[in-house]
């Protein structure tokens, strides 16, 4: 018991002002890093890696494995002290707001609140041809247990699949009256997928659809604060289920008086 | 060796059967029809390279200028052969010429402008150059799978399963740096992964290339490049490295002739994968598969085909059968190309949830399953993709269960799991860490199919014989609706296509009654395959 209460006594606790990251004790500033430097492996690749560290702003850092590459590389692990800290306090990140329901609830809320089928579609466009995404979201199986928004009873969902240009994505929202867009971007070497998107908007805009359909993307690199950014109304990031895109889109679709 | 798993020998007999059925059924199909990609791989064989003032590939120049004029339909051998001949040129030349307008091949001498010969003396002339220029083709092959056996001989190769990684940069050069570190970390072959939306455009790109999106374009100049650099760093580290890319997509006997003259060892080549993901038209694809086939066959390269990205839609518990009733299709095709099972890179993959009880049984019998059944073929075995998270630390472990299963079931080449999957395409590091992981357990369980009974009522005997019921059930009814039907039914992936929707459908004609192609006929002698119309 007296051991417990001196060492609660003792401990440091959090300044959420000034966090620094925690290894085994508060404001250790502990991290791990790893990475490839450019120069052939030995002892004076451990000293670039080290001194690289520390001109990072770390302290003590100590290089705990290192590896050969050929090619004059070499991998390094490393663990460092890190000086820097962030206040918490502070921190504001634009999310999605509307609550998450789930399968039944979202049934129920567009019968009740909108009193009709909405229509999604959605696809990787540009030159993307990774559908795992959209798929994820759009499926009848789903993902993780949850199904996607084929099986919604109340979703006329369109999976146009991978590689679909912009300029059909518009028609086809035309031709199938969508209420919203979904667009997908894994591909994102040399940020391809930024014009990709932006593409999309102003043809939107220019067809004078824009306002009236819900316009969201997602993908590994996708986060809601770009997508607002780059014109969209939401962005979901790696791991989002259906659940969470179709509640969005039937709350948004009330809220913009959309129905 | 007796069947680890207790398969039933007169099912296996049954399902092949069935597959050779629907595999005679696309040949003849196919067989009185060409394409515009096979005429311009016809053209790419008797040496036409380059590109017009454009940036337009010479072969599609020739081709489409024959098309336009209405005589493609026995071929572009006839037209382009007697171009030769009566302008005296040679075959660059003759193609700089046609590209420039001035010389038009079907306003020639000696021909009529269908295409046809005017008399018999012009015939017989164009039939002797033309088999000239198509031996001459072969025999620039057949001395690259002569170089291939010799520095096999003499430097020797990495023990199977085969480490397969892949380079993804977009420039070529950069390219090079990381594929001769990998092999230099221990890989055995080399995949350089095609820029995103090749397999869509109707015609090789040109010359070294330093820009692409998720990947490099495949050109001859990239080929040779490439080539060249893990030719020497194979004599570096005393193993010879393979080289791989995709013969896939609307150009796929083009570049299976490229990869035939540049000496690619391994390329991706299935004609299900890209109608079924690519959307790419089933009978122009086919019929390209069954040429590029012959080409991949005579040059001793080992093929891949796509199964395993029918898991990346549909669930590879419900969907394992689908896997196994492809690869015997996929096989009887290959067979009718004249490709033997030692260049049948059968593909599979490791994509259960990870969530699933036992599912490490399960994806270890469906492993070994596929082993036991193609026995001669190189599996391909494909690593988790659809559920790395993101989580590098779980996903290294996810890839180490794969590579268990990979050594402990005798796959033939094992394409690497990143831990960085899902994130970004492979950094040097990450390939790095995945080879280590590989070479340790393939290492240090090297021997462990050979010491291993599993209990004959047991859950993984039960379920490869499970699977195998199903995909036999699969395939006798594919026989009864053929295989066209099959994909307009969306019995595998989950996605359905249409025999005329699709990409590439214009690029098919039918064979004219006078068709001629020196190179076919050449290599169904040299594979000892029976004729086409």
């Amino acid at each position: 018991m007296s051991l417990r209460s001196e060492g609660a006594a003792e401990m440091a606790t959090v300044d959420l002002t000034r966090v620094r990251p925690y290894g085994d004790t508060f404001d250790d500033g502990v991290v791990q890093l790893s990475f490839s430097l450019p120069v052939p492996y030995g002892e004076e690749a451990r000293e670039a890696a080290r001194q690289y560290v520390a001109g990072l702003g770390m302290m003590e850092a100590a290089v705990v494995d290192m590896k050969d590459l050929g090619e004059d590389m070499t991998f390094f692990v490393l663990y460092a002290k890190a000086v820097h800290t962030v206040d918490f306090t502070a921190i504001k990140v634009p999310k999605v707001e509307s609550p998450v329901m789930d399968f039944y609830e979202i049934n129920d809320f567009i019968r009740e609140h909108i009193g009709r089928k909405i229509v999604v579609i959605g696809a990787c466009t540009g030159t993307d041809a990774h559908t795992v995404g959209i798929d994820a979201i759009m499926n009848m199986k789903g993902y993780a247990g949850e199904y996607g928004l084929e099986r919604y009873p109340e979703i006329d969902a369109y999976n146009l699949g991978s590689q679909v240009q912009n300029d059909e994505m518009v028609r086809k929202a035309i031709e199938l009256r969508a209420d919203a867009i979904l667009v997908s971007q894994v591909v994102t070497q040399k940020d391809v997928h930024i014009p990709n998107l932006g593409e999309l908007v102003d043809l939107l805009e220019a067809e004078g659809l824009r306002r009236r359909m819900v316009l969201i993307c997602g993908g590994p690199r996708i986060h809601h604060e770009l997508a607002l950014e780059l014109g969209y109304d939401a962005g979901f990031g790696p791991g989002t289920l259906a659940p969470e895109v179709a509640s969005y889109v039937a709350h948004e679709i009330v809220r913009r008086g959309l129905a | 060796m007796t069947s680890q798993l207790y398969l039933d020998e007169h099912q296996i007999r049954r399902a092949r059967a069935a597959a050779a059925a629907i595999a005679d059924d696309v040949v003849t199909f196919i067989s009185d029809k060409t394409t515009i990609a096979i005429e311009r791989t016809v053209l790419r064989l008797y040496g036409l390279d380059g590109v017009d003032a454009e940036y337009v590939p010479l072969p599609n120049v020739v081709v489409d200028h024959v098309h336009e004029r209405g005589g493609l339909a026995n071929g572009i051998t006839r037209p382009f052969v007697n171009g030769l001949l009566q302008t005296g040129l040679d075959v660059q030349p003759l193609g700089e010429a046609v590209a420039a307008g001035q010389v038009n091949l079907l306003a020639l001498p000696g021909i009529r402008p269908d295409g046809e010969p005017s008399d018999a003396a012009t015939e017989s002339a164009i039939q002797l150059r033309a088999k000239s220029l198509a031996a001459g083709a072969l025999e620039r092959v057949r001395a690259n799978r002569q170089r291939r056996d010799d520095d096999l001989a003499r430097l020797g190769e990495g023990p199977q399963p085969y480490v397969y990684v892949i380079v993804a940069t977009g420039n070529i050069y950069e390219d090079v740096i990381q594929a001769r570190a990998a092999a230099r970390q221990g890989a055995d072959i080399i995949a350089v992964i095609r820029s995103t939306g090749q397999s869509l455009i109707d015609y090789v790109p040109f010359g070294a290339t330093t820009e692409g999106f998720g990947g490099t374009f495949a050109t001859q100049e990239n080929f040779r490049i490439m080539r060249t650099a893990l030719d020497e760093v194979g004599e570096d580290v005393g193993r010879y490295i393979r080289l791989c890319n995709y013969c896939s997509g609307l150009c796929m006997p083009e570049i299976a002739a490229m990869g035939a003259l540049e000496r690619l060892d391994v390329m991706l080549n299935d004609a299900l994968y890209g109608i079924l993901f690519r959307d790419i038209n089933m009978q122009r694809t086919l019929i390209d598969q069954h040429f590029s086939r012959m080409i991949n066959a005579f040059a001793g390269v080992i093929i891949n085909t796509g199964e395993d990205n029918y898991l990346t839609t549909a669930d590879a518990v419900e969907a394992a059968h689908t896997v196994l009733a492809s690869q015997f299709v996929n096989e009887q095709l290959a067979l009718r190309s004249g490709l033997p099972g030692r260049q049948m890179g059968l593909g599979h993959a490791f994509e259960m949830n990870p969530e699933l009880e036992d599912g490490f049984l399960f994806e270890w019998a469906q492993a070994l399953m596929a082993r036991e059944i193609f026995a001669d073929a190189p599996l391909k075995y494909m690593p988790p993709t659809k559920h790395m998270t993101g989580n590098i630390f779980r996903g290294h472990i996810q890839d180490a269960m794969f590579n268990l299963i990979g050594v402990a079931t005798g796959q033939g080449i094992q394409l690497l799991g990143m831990m960085t999957e899902a994130i970004h395409t492979p950094l040097i590091h990450d390939r790095q860490l995945a080879i280590e992981s590989a070479r340790y357990i393939f290492h240090n369980a090297r021997h462990l199919r050979e010491e291993i009974q599993f209990a004959p009522e047991g859950r993984m005997v039960r379920r490869a014989q499970e699977v195998l019921g199903q995909a036999v059930a699969l395939l006798d009814q594919m026989v009864g609706q053929g295989l066209f039907a099959t994909l307009s039914e969306g019995l595998f992936a989950d996605v359905r296509r249409s025999p005329t929707g699709g990409k590439g459908l214009r690029g098919v004609l039918e064979r004219g009654p006078r068709y001629l192609n020196p190179v076919e006929e050449a290599l169904r002698r040299e594979l000892a395959i029976g004729g086409s119309r």
